[in-house]
């Protein structure tokens, strides 16, 4: 890495150009976990982006054109897809243990 | 931090995001503190910067520039920019004639190593879907008009080619270096929605 030149300007790394990455902690956290994932080599790049081609053209053929738009839960669903495909971790067991910490006491629902 | 248990779908996602994170640490396939080190890279380190300097050597470098448009993946790894979706980038070249323009119609597709992650507007359903039927428009939309002599031509980025645009250098700058013409080069223009322009 070259010294960081002082540039303030749109070029600007993404924080300081007024733009946040992720708008939610779980974006960021779904984005890390797949990244680690295929640099650790549980999966082929074009492997998850098929998997979020396919999510992301089933929003744009469902008739609802209401829904709002979130990238990240396509690029989770992608995800989750992959996993469930290899037999790594099922969407049930997914959902279960989701069920499971949303009954968590109150106090208990920060990432840690 | 609040947490947005009471509204919408941002809770279900928050919390399978937060099993399925439980589930790979526990089975051991990852590591939470090399998850924080990627998004940590990419909030603060990974960005346009990466690609303005690419676009600076570039345009003062004319053996480089060859070689840039001749192989971007490997002329871009000199700088010492990769990592995901750094593979099979493509870099062509817009002319006083000729424009390129960049979308992933599909997904997201996007050379991280020199962009950073893509901006909102780019894996929007609604500039992935008309950019390619009426891109004039679209241009002329977000701030950006070209003359009717200018061809236009919108580059489709996916897993096997991921495009970037190496912007016109900007008239009356040929007295500025390498590193007085990297603040001149934005991300719009290297996605081809906007042009280098003189400070």
């Amino acid at each position: 890495m070259t010294a960081p030149l002082d540039v303030d300007g749109t070029a600007a790394p993404p924080r300081a150009n007024g733009e946040l990455v992720f708008s939610a902690p779980w974006e960021s956290r779904a984005f890390g976990m797949a990244v680690t994932l295929y640099e650790a080599g549980a999966f082929t790049w074009p492997q998850f982006q098929a998997a979020l081609i396919a999510r992301i053209a089933a929003w744009e053929n469902a008739p609802d054109q209401n829904r709002p738009w979130s990238y990240y839960h396509h690029w989770l669903a992608a995800l989750e897809d992959v996993l469930d495909e290899q037999g790594t971790i099922s969407c049930d067991e997914v959902a279960t243990r989701a069920l499971t910490l949303a009954q968590r006491p109150a106090g208990h629902d920060h990432h840690h | 931090m609040t947490t947005s248990s009471e509204s919408g779908e941002a809770p279900s996602a928050a919390l399978r995001t937060e099993a399925l994170e439980q589930l790979l640490t526990e089975r051991g396939l990852i590591d939470s503190e090399i998850v924080d080190a990627f998004i940590t890279n990419y909030e603060t380190n990974v960005g346009p910067l990466n690609g303005a300097k690419v676009v600076a050597k570039a345009w003062t470098d004319p053996e480089y520039r060859r070689r840039l448009l001749a192989d971007g993946t490997s002329a871009i790894k000199e700088l010492g920019f990769g990592g995901p979706q750094g593979e099979h980038i493509v870099v062509v070249e817009n002319t006083p004639t000729t424009h390129n323009v960049v979308v992933c119609t599909l997904c997201s597709c996007y050379p991280w190593p020199v962009l950073g992650l893509p901006p909102g507007w780019y894996k929007d359903p609604v500039y992935r879907a008309r950019v390619v039927k009426e891109p004039r428009t679209v241009l002329s939309e977000m701030g950006l008009d070209l003359g009717d002599d200018v061809h236009i031509t919108v580059r489709d980025s996916t897993s096997e080619v991921r495009w970037l645009v190496l912007p016109e250098r900007p008239a009356g700058t040929e007295h500025l270096t390498e590193e007085e013409l990297v603040p001149l080069v934005t991300r719009d223009a290297m996605v081809g929605v906007a042009k280098a322009a003189a400070a």
